[in-house]
């Protein structure tokens, strides 16, 4: 490893998410909630969505933490918004994959879009969790709101 | 001032690996320590040669082996100045002061009674009283830090009273680093009738330890903080406490007689010691206290002092520095860098194969406390040398414009 695979980690959109978090402070109208704690750093992030019609209207978030979790949660917003709740469990599980090194399937890894950039910290197995909370707290977020895909 | 060396750097083999192509520089001691290489050849030796277990076995090997366990115990008793029967072998610092909360506590923690705690308390200082007092209805008091971010004495002295039962107190902060004011804390619990227990984990590695002296009625520490291997610890309690309290744990080995109705329980240490025991621990706890011995505390406390009197002014030097806590550092520092979070910031440091800590510190009160969600710790052992720290400072240079040009 090198300054050089950090740049990797640390990419120019990377830092001005973490810097500039896009979608940051409570939303005034919201129907899922969720806040999920990273119990290592003690890192917290509580995402908000308003959901109509099974769509993403509005989402934002809350909460402190390092560069990743920041810029995770920051793109987690901008990707979500107009997307149906069934995509985001399909995004929030192939970003999962993607970030502990598995596979995904490429409808849903498109459905990312800017957002799969954070699963580049797979090289980094210390920091996957600061990444992915965020994605949990999505996926918990809408399950909470209308109860498991399967039920 | 000449160059600060390592007291010993080549007994610990560890030290010697590289991390992301450069050499380990491990900054990480007050989480744990390397053993000394000699200390595991020898655990092989008494493996190959006397192992079994203790105290049932009415054979040689048996005898062998409850003879060097007992002698561990001996070493651990010499070396804090307690006797023998007042040392109670555990797996960690954490498994004494829960055995003091389950035990001493349920006891004599009722309704209505307050326990003093410093808010800078690990974890396992910190939890097993708060639940504790979850379930008996007893009320947790916390020692604030003053404006030095040190404990506060003066509003220390406000929070003991009749009903003060016990005082839960680091002797030293594994963030801070600093040494509390021990004495005059456990003075001021003693004259309200309360008990102290110290948790002496990040105290035992740099510090001669004296619990007579120090009046304490409970000393925890841990064996793998202090050269000795994981898995082993220690709990001291005053005779005459420990002789009234009930075990905490029942099992094997602790009973003086037991038929289906009832039991009557062996003597101290025994009646805390249910099951068969660590005792490769324990001897290897014997070594590392060998090992200490013969470095000296006097030249560990001063080949520390010397670090930090290099380290220090360089690190406040650098404005973009945040030193926690303006007392004496016993090794440990915990800063963070302006803008820069402490995972990102250890990230960047693993790449130059420097080794610290990032978090909570399992301190989340002190974390609170100081406003900060975590920080950046770095500790410093035996085995580091000057160049350990101008690795640190030139990783924090690094990170530094790593993050600011790239902001
Ligand atoms: C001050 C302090 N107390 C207690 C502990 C707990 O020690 P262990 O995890 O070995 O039981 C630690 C270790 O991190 C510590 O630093």
């Amino acid at each position: 490893m090198s300054l050089a695979d950090m740049r990797s980690l640390y990419q120019a959109v990377v830092l001005d998410h973490a810097a500039h978090p896009r979608h940051k402070g409570e939303l005034s109208d919201y129907n899922a909630a969720s806040t999920v704690h990273n119990p290592s750093c003690g890192d917290t992030i509580k995402l908000f969505l308003q959901i109509d019609q099974d769509k993403i209207t509005a989402a934002s978030f809350t909460g402190s933490g390092c560069t990743i979790s920041q810029a995770s949660a920051s793109l987690l917003t901008e990707a979500v918004i107009g997307k149906t709740t069934a995509q985001c469990l399909a995004m929030a599980k192939a970003f999962s994959n993607l970030a502990t090194g598995q596979e995904a399937d490429q409808k849903s890894i498109a459905l990312l879009g800017d957002s799969a950039i954070m699963t580049t910290v797979m090289q980094f197995p210390a920091r996957i969790k600061c990444a992915t909370i965020s994605w949990w707290a999505l996926d918990e977020a809408i399950i909470k709101m209308k109860g498991h895909p399967n039920d | 001032m000449g160059s600060v060396n390592a007291l010993a750097k080549s007994d610990f083999p560890l030290l010697r690996r590289s991390v992301n192509g450069q050499r380990l520089c491990y900054l990480d001691s007050a989480a744990t320590t390397p053993m000394p290489q000699a200390i595991g050849e020898k655990l092989q030796t008494f493996y190959a040669q006397s192992y079994s277990s203790v105290h049932r076995s009415v054979n040689s090997l048996g005898l062998e082996t409850t003879n060097a366990y007992e002698h561990a115990r001996s070493k651990v008793a010499k070396f804090i100045n307690a006797d023998p029967a007042e040392v109670i072998f555990t797996s960690g610092a954490t498994a004494s002061l829960n055995l003091v909360a389950e035990s001493w506590g349920r006891e004599n923690i009722h309704q209505g009674d307050e326990i003093v705690l410093a808010v800078s308390e690990h974890h396992s200082n910190f939890l097993p009283w708060q639940q504790l007092a979850q379930a008996v209805g007893a009320k947790l008091r916390l020692i604030k830090l003053n404006d030095q971010e040190e404990l506060d004495l003066i509003q220390a002295k406000s929070l003991f009273n009749e009903k003060t039962k016990l005082l839960a107190l680091a002797q030293v902060s594994n963030v801070l680093g600093s040494e509390n004011p021990v004495a005059e804390l456990i003075s001021m619990a003693h004259q309200v009738g309360a008990i102290c227990v110290i948790d002496g984990a990040q105290a035992i590695p740099h510090e001669r330890i004296d619990v007579r002296q120090m009046d304490c009625d409970f000393y925890a520490f841990s064996g793998h903080k202090m050269l000795g291997p994981t898995g082993i610890g220690v709990l001291y309690g005053k005779k005459a406490l420990l002789e009234q309290m009930p075990p905490a744990h029942f099992g094997g080995g602790m009973i003086n007689y037991l038929d289906h109705g009832q039991a009557t329980w062996e003597a101290v240490p025994e009646k805390f010691e249910a099951g068969t025991p660590n005792t490769v621990g324990a001897i290897g706890l014997g070594y590392a206290i060998d090992y200490l011995n013969k470095i000296g505390f006097k030249n560990i406390e001063q080949h520390n002092q010397e670090l930090m009197n290099y380290l220090l002014p360089k690190l406040a030097a650098n404005p973009g520095v945040k030193i926690y806590g303006q007392g004496q550092k016993l090794g440990v520092v915990s800063f963070n860098l302006a803008g820069i979070h402490p995972h990102d910031a250890a990230t960047l440091f693993d790449q130059f194969g420097v080794e610290v800590r990032a978090g909570h510190h399992c301190a989340l009160p002190l974390m609170q406390e100081l406003g900060i969600p975590a920080s950046i710790r770095a500790s410093f052992y035996i085995y580091n040398d000057q160049a350990d720290c101008d690795r640190l400072l030139e990783a924090i240079k690094q990170t530094q414009e790593f993050f600011n040009e790239s902001c």
